[in-house]
């Protein structure tokens, strides 16, 4: 994480190691970085919130992305998040009361050869139904880590 | 290294494909990866093995094919399987044995979409394994690299690009000798730096991801002949955290080319040196554009700041900086290699060469396609795409993400080219081409890049942060049927306003959606304004039941 010899533009840098390895940004670990960098915080905490990919937020246990690009949005992303509201009752940045399921979008993860695609954890899914996008869900949180 | 050392490693690489008589090609890029691909290759490795055919058989993961609707696509000893389950690899290594190719799965590569594609960036995408800068070299790699830094001087590579008339395949379309010309001149006393935009914000467009995942040494050799034509030492990657493959062949084309002292220090023993390092972005759109990309590599918001001074002048962290799409540096070896008059015969008289767009959308076969400039609309969407599927009719066609427009049907013999995509209120774009058919409200299309640009919006500038929200609520009001006749002039207004004012290409181009679909499609935004209705049903009208 210090390969950049502790210079200020390393910050992106950083947070992205700090986001790998506790899923999200926390207070502390920003303070460490802007500390150790020389950075203002603030200037530490507005990159953090700027830049899309980061969130300050703790993630549920799993996570489930469902891609909002131009193809899948035109190939139907819109029921997809609109079942998976139905079954948890969560909107897309939330998680689940139980900390169980997160739910989130993505601008395009690039697959838009088979729109519309959701991505569990790191396994791409793609030509999802509404139906079929619940069912995968509810085996997902179900299995184990 | 020297060019007799590249001929070697050549040699040897020819060698050992020759000693295998069968070769099995498995797409690991990834759209056929989320299909399944990494499945098929395990099973096709492990049947090879069993069947000891270890030593005749051998099965490689490649780059993208193209045809990422069929996928997983496979090609074995030159003909193209696709849509193959890990269940077929016992199949198809019989089919080794006895010479008879499986004709299940068998795709016709004699279609439009094979055979109108002219590739000079993806020459090698589906044909080499992008992890090993091996295979990259013999199919003529870094020859353009070494032969230009030992035998050319800066002037001369300057020249070939020129002469090539090569465009930026960012989206704007600005010459790419003149560009970098302007960088060789500036006088600067220290460092000059090159960076490559692998920010791919649009939403529906993955061609530079596909490049760095299929050939990412053919990028990074185009940049060190850049670095060497306008004087830099150091370069970096500007790419998105969301490409994790991507980011990974990187890393790996980048140490296997410092490994082989083809990138570092002191190129092929000449006192050319040029570092490069990989930055991941995070996710900003507007870091697409060039100053806000600086900001982000140096380590601060993602901001642009007005232009003059162009980062040509006054770049990274102050010195002269040549910023570059991949897919522009990707067609810098080959312009090398055969010279700028070859490549300026390909394409119009205004747009050179070929340009690889992300087919995608209601089209029946998407994917990734790389064709000749000037080509019509309509024999990329119905002949290489294959017509609209499910017997719907086409609407629009979509070039240039939220930067850019829909072209309707009328326009559909439009030969692509920069000037032209213009001409109808489009933008080349960096080559997202997305296909909607009648089922698509053109009203929520535009609401939906709105939304996107607002959310994007950096908010330094205030045209573009408010002025992108009011937009958005004023098409929200439309599309629910609260609207009333005169938010229509309003809206038009505005789109006025935002355009000229903003800061960046981002608002500049943000109204693009809205004012190509109102130009085309205006009574599509008539029929919810005055008669609350959504002609194609998707928008749910606050007052009445939604029509179709």
């Amino acid at each position: 994480m210090r390969r950049n010899g502790y210079q200020g533009h390393a910050l992106i840098e950083a947070l992205h190691s700090v986001q790998e390895a506790f899923g999200y940004l926390e207070p502390e670990g920003l303070r460490y970085v802007a500390q150790s960098l020389r950075v203002p915080l603030s200037q530490a905490y507005g990159a953090a919130t700027f830049y899309h990919f980061f969130t300050m937020k703790p993630p549920g246990r799993r996570t489930c992305v469902v891609c909002t690009g131009t193809a899948c949005y035109i190939n139907g992303a819109p029921a997809l998040l609109a079942a998976m509201e139905a079954k948890y009752g969560i909107k897309p940045g939330e998680t689940t009361p139980d900390g169980e399921l997160s739910l989130l979008t993505a601008r395009c993860v690039g697959s838009c050869s088979i729109a519309p695609v959701a991505v569990f954890e790191k396994d791409v899914v793609g030509r999802l139904t509404a139906a079929e996008m619940v069912a995968k869900a509810e085996r997902f949180v179900g299995h184990d880590v | 290294m020297t060019s007799e050392e590249l001929q070697e490693i050549t040699a040897t690489e020819k060698e050992a494909r020759a000693r295998h008589p069968h070769h099995i090609c498995v797409c690991t890029a990834a759209g056929c990866l989320s299909a399944g691909s990494g499945e098929v290759k395990k099973a096709l490795d492990k049947e090879v093995l069993e069947s000891g055919m270890k030593d005749e058989c051998h099965v490689k993961g490649v780059g993208c094919m193209g045809l990422c609707s069929a996928g997983p696509l496979i090609v074995v000893d030159g003909a193209m399987y696709r849509d193959v389950k890990p269940d077929d690899a016992t199949d198809i290594v019989r089919s080794l044995e006895d010479g008879k190719p499986v004709k299940r799965l068998a795709c016709d590569t004699s279609a439009p979409f094979f055979t109108r594609q002219t590739r000079i960036v993806l020459e090698n995408s589906g044909r080499i394994d992008p992890e090993r800068i091996e295979d990259y070299i013999a199919e003529e790699g870094y020859a353009a690299l070494l032969a230009v830094v030992t035998e050319k001087r800066p002037m001369e590579v300057l020249d070939q690009v020129i002469k090539s008339g090569l465009r930026g395949r960012g989206g704007a379309g600005y010459p790419t000798g003149l560009k970098w010309s302007t960088v060789a001149k500036a006088s600067s006393s220290g460092q000059k730096y090159v960076i490559c935009n692998a920010d791919e914000g649009d939403p529906g467009a993955f061609m530079d991801r596909a490049v760095l995942e299929s050939d990412p040494h053919r990028v990074l050799e185009g940049m060190a002949i850049a670095a060497y034509a306008v004087g830099a030492s150091r370069g970096y990657i500007y790419v998105r955290a969301e490409y994790p493959l991507a980011v990974k062949h990187l890393r790996t084309a980048i140490r296997q080319a410092e490994r082989l002292e083809l990138l570092g220090n002191d190129i092929a023993g000449t006192h050319f040196s040029f570092k490069v390092e990989v930055r991941l972005g995070a996710g900003a759109f507007v870091c697409g554009e060039e100053t806000a990309l600086i900001a982000s590599v140096e380590g601060k918001r993602g901001t642009p700041r007005p232009r003059p001074p162009y980062p040509a002048q006054e770049g990274l962290w102050g010195h002269p900086t040549l910023i570059n799409n991949v897919e522009t540096f990707a067609n810098i070896p080959p312009i090398l290699r055969k010279g700028g008059e070859w490549f300026a015969k390909i394409g119009t008289a205004k747009s050179k060469g070929t340009k690889v767009f992300a087919l995608a959308g209601r089209v029946n076969n998407t994917g990734l396609i790389e064709v000749p400039m000037g080509i019509p609309l309509r024999e990329i969407i119905h002949e290489i795409g294959g017509g609209i599927p499910g017997g719907r009719n086409f609407k629009a066609v979509q070039t240039g993400g939220p930067s850019g427009g829909c072209i309707p049907a009328d326009h559909l013999d439009l030969p692509v080219d920069y000037e032209s995509l213009a001409k109808v209120g489009s933008i080349m774009g960096s080559g997202g081409m997305i296909v909607t058919d009648d089922s698509s409200c053109m009203v929520d299309v535009a609401k939906f890049f709105i939304e996107f640009c607002m959310s994007e919006s950096c908010g330094k500038c205030v045209p573009c942060r408010v002025g992108t929200t009011h937009l958005y609520h004023l098409l929200e009001r439309i599309s629910s049927g609260e609207a009333e006749e005169r938010d229509l002039a309003t809206l038009e207004e505005l789109c006025d306003v935002v355009r000229n004012t903003s800061l960046c290409g981002l608002g500049q181009s943000a109204p693009n959606p809205i004012l190509s679909t109102l130009h085309y499609f205006r009574d599509e935004y008539q029929a919810h304004v005055s008669e609350k209705r959504c002609p194609a049903g998707v928008c749910h009208m606050a007052d009445q039941e939604v029509k179709a």
